[in-house]
């Protein structure tokens, strides 16, 4: 039993229900996304240094034991992402502070903020496939209300299709849950990856496989079922696009780690090289889509894709270092991809557009935006000494060694044309000269201090990473070990003598 | 019992997909009701159908007896079931709004956010 797993839920869900108490005055509840989101960080932090001091941390939930109860698991994997949740959720609580207009903060902007918090790290902290199952939806509904806030029209269309696809996938996890306890009589993912190691029929544990890959991959937007996040990511304001981005398609590759390192083990050779080849055309998709496009916003979602291309492969590699790859590049790409949403917000706010046409003259108005942007950017496609390069060196060193040489090739040449596109919004938003369009009322001094803490501070940890790699590889290699050898995870869910 | 669930949901499953293949808003969201209410029975009838024998010790027992029906699926059904209410009730909402919008429920006109 230990607390520290449900506190990373509790936080978020009692700033929810506080925030709703708090309707009428939007100070309390601005103060309260604050300091609600901060203590979430801190709670994550605990929970990290207790995960990685004591091993993997476990809590029936009601003191059933372990196959009936619903457990809370967090192993190095689980701690590192709830980290991520609170690093994002910190920051973009701040950065709505300054960019959030009245109507939605009325609205109940701040509540659904926290409930998001809540639902993904439910999703990351469960030990059980249907309890996942349904921190998935609290998270989706979140989502979906965050994402239709305000009524623009395109913003009732991105959430349609947003909607009815992750609906889908939805409905296609919960079949491949039907079908699972059918087979093994748990949905206790421990007890499952007990159960399913010595049974008989492969073929229908693979045909299960296969519906959690697509139902995941949804929402982890893969490669052919990305559609969703395109359509809909540059809809809503910039702070719900920047929290989408940063967290939710995690969730789903996450989730892929999970269930693909701990459930579905038994026929690697054939499941995972599907997962590969899904990663490579993920990457060569997503950029190609980013190169087409001449949105601010748009280029960034593209990229999302693409880049949800290199946690996958390190899955689909399945090496220690392959996966280790994935843990540093997930952190990595939070991490980068947030705070390039916000800088897009800045630079609309100085620059009055997402259109890279009407944009232009940035780096000579502003050079601390430009700056931020381009060492974000950099890092984004993967310049040494920057956090984007350590991810992609670990990712190429697995593939080399595993003689996945397509993939890395795939790899290195989609990292090119992610440079070219970061160069391209580069030259167009901040190079270019000014074309001369009347600008926009310059946000007042305070209003910029607000927006631009978060993002320097995360441009600062993607410096930081980079440079002092060292640590966050050695916890990502340690998370790896452990999703390679289950045991420890299997031992502190059901009991030691268990393995 | 089992084959013709089998077939019961099997066509929920292609009258939903069918549903969802359409033009129009109303048919994609009763698309996305038969999808989950698809799942829901496949829930059912994987979990053994076991007609009759209730999960309860018989008075004087102290286990139960061999052919008992599973209560579990039925309570995930259930949590399923509310939450795709729940789900549903927004997504006439949402879709409901975007047909003001747009100014039509036809799914070819909604693609200003295409790229």
């Amino acid at each position: 039993m230990s607390v520290l797993t449900v506190i990373p839920v509790l936080i978020p869900l009692c700033c929810a229900v506080a925030s709703l108490l708090a309707r009428r005055s939007i100070r309390l509840q601005r103060k309260l996304a604050v300091a609600g989101t901060a203590a979430l960080l801190f709670a994550a932090i605990g929970l990290m240094t207790a995960v990685l001091h004591h091993g993997v941390l476990c809590t029936q939930s009601g003191s059933w034991p372990a196959p009936f109860g619903i457990t809370l698991v967090a192993d190095i994997l689980s701690s590192v992402m709830v980290m991520l949740t609170g690093l994002m959720g910190l920051a973009v609580a701040i950065y709505s502070l300054a960019s959030m207009d009245e109507a939605r903060e009325r609205s109940g902007y701040y509540p659904l903020l926290h409930m998001l918090l809540a639902g993904v790290n439910g999703a990351f902290l469960t030990g059980d496939l249907f309890n996942l199952y349904v921190w998935f939806e609290v998270m989706l509904i979140a989502s979906f209300v965050l994402l239709a806030l305000g009524g623009e029209r395109a913003q009732m269309e991105g959430a349609i299709k947003y909607v009815t696809l992750n609906l889908m996938a939805s409905a296609l996890f919960l079949a491949g849950v039907g079908i699972l306890y059918g087979m093994a009589g748990t949905l206790n993912m421990a007890d499952l990856s007990l159960k399913l190691r010595d049974t008989g029929h492969h073929g229908l544990i693979t045909c299960v496989a296969m519906l959690f890959l697509t139902a995941f991959g949804v929402k982890a937007a893969l490669f052919p079922v990305f559609c969703w996040l395109p359509a809909s990511y540059h809809t809503p304001p910039v702070a719900v696009s920047a929290i989408f981005a940063g967290l939710l398609t995690k969730v789903g590759v996450y989730s892929l780690l999970r269930v693909f390192t701990l459930i579905f083990t038994q026929d690697i050779p054939y499941t995972h090289t599907i997962i590969l080849w899904a990663a490579g055309l993920t990457m060569v998709t997503g950029v190609l889509g980013a190169f087409a496009q001449n949105e601010f916003r748009r280029i960034l979602s593209f990229h999302s894709i693409s880049q949800i291309g290199y946690m996958v492969m390190g899955l689909g590699l399945f090496s220690p270092m392959a996966l280790a790859g994935s843990v540093y590049f997930l952190v990595h790409h939070s991490v980068v991809k947030t705070n390039l949403f916000l800088i897009s917000g800045v630079a609309e706010k100085l620059g009055g557009s997402f259109e890279l046409k009407k944009l232009g003259g940035l780096y000579s108005s502003s050079p601390v935006v430009a700056g931020l942007f381009f060492v974000v950017a950099m890092s984004l496609a993967g310049m040494p000494p920057l956090a984007g390069f350590v991810g992609k060196f670990i990712l190429a060193r697995a593939g080399l060694e595993a003689g996945q040489w397509v993939i890395v090739g795939v790899a290195l040449a989609v990292g090119m044309v992610t440079l070219m596109s970061m160069t391209k919004i580069w030259g167009e938003a901040f190079w270019k000269g000014s074309p001369g369009t009347a600008l926009p009322q310059p946000p007042s001094r305070k209003v910029l201090v607000t927006l631009l803490v978060p993002v320097a501070f995360l441009a600062a940890l993607t410096v930081l990473t980079g440079i002092g790699a060292a640590p966050l590889i050695h916890v990502a290699l340690r998370a790896a070990e452990q999703m390679l050898d289950n045991s420890q995870y299997i031992a502190a869910v059901l009991g030691e003598g268990m393995r | 019992m089992e084959n013709l669930l089998a077939l019961v949901i099997g066509v929920l499953y292609a009258a939903g997909i069918y549903m969802m293949l359409r033009r129009s808003l109303v048919k994609l969201i009763i698309g996305l009701a038969l999808l989950s209410n698809a799942a829901n029975l496949l829930i059912f009838t994987s979990g053994g159908l076991v007609p009759a024998r209730p999960p309860l010790i018989a008075r004087g027992e102290s286990a139960l007896a061999a052919p008992f029906a599973d209560p579990l699926p039925q309570a995930l059904i259930l949590t399923a079931i509310v939450i795709s209410f729940g789900v549903m009730a927004f997504a006439l909402v949402l879709f409901y709004r975007a047909a003001e919008e747009a100014g039509a429920d036809d799914l070819d006109r909604l693609t200003s956010t295409d790229t």
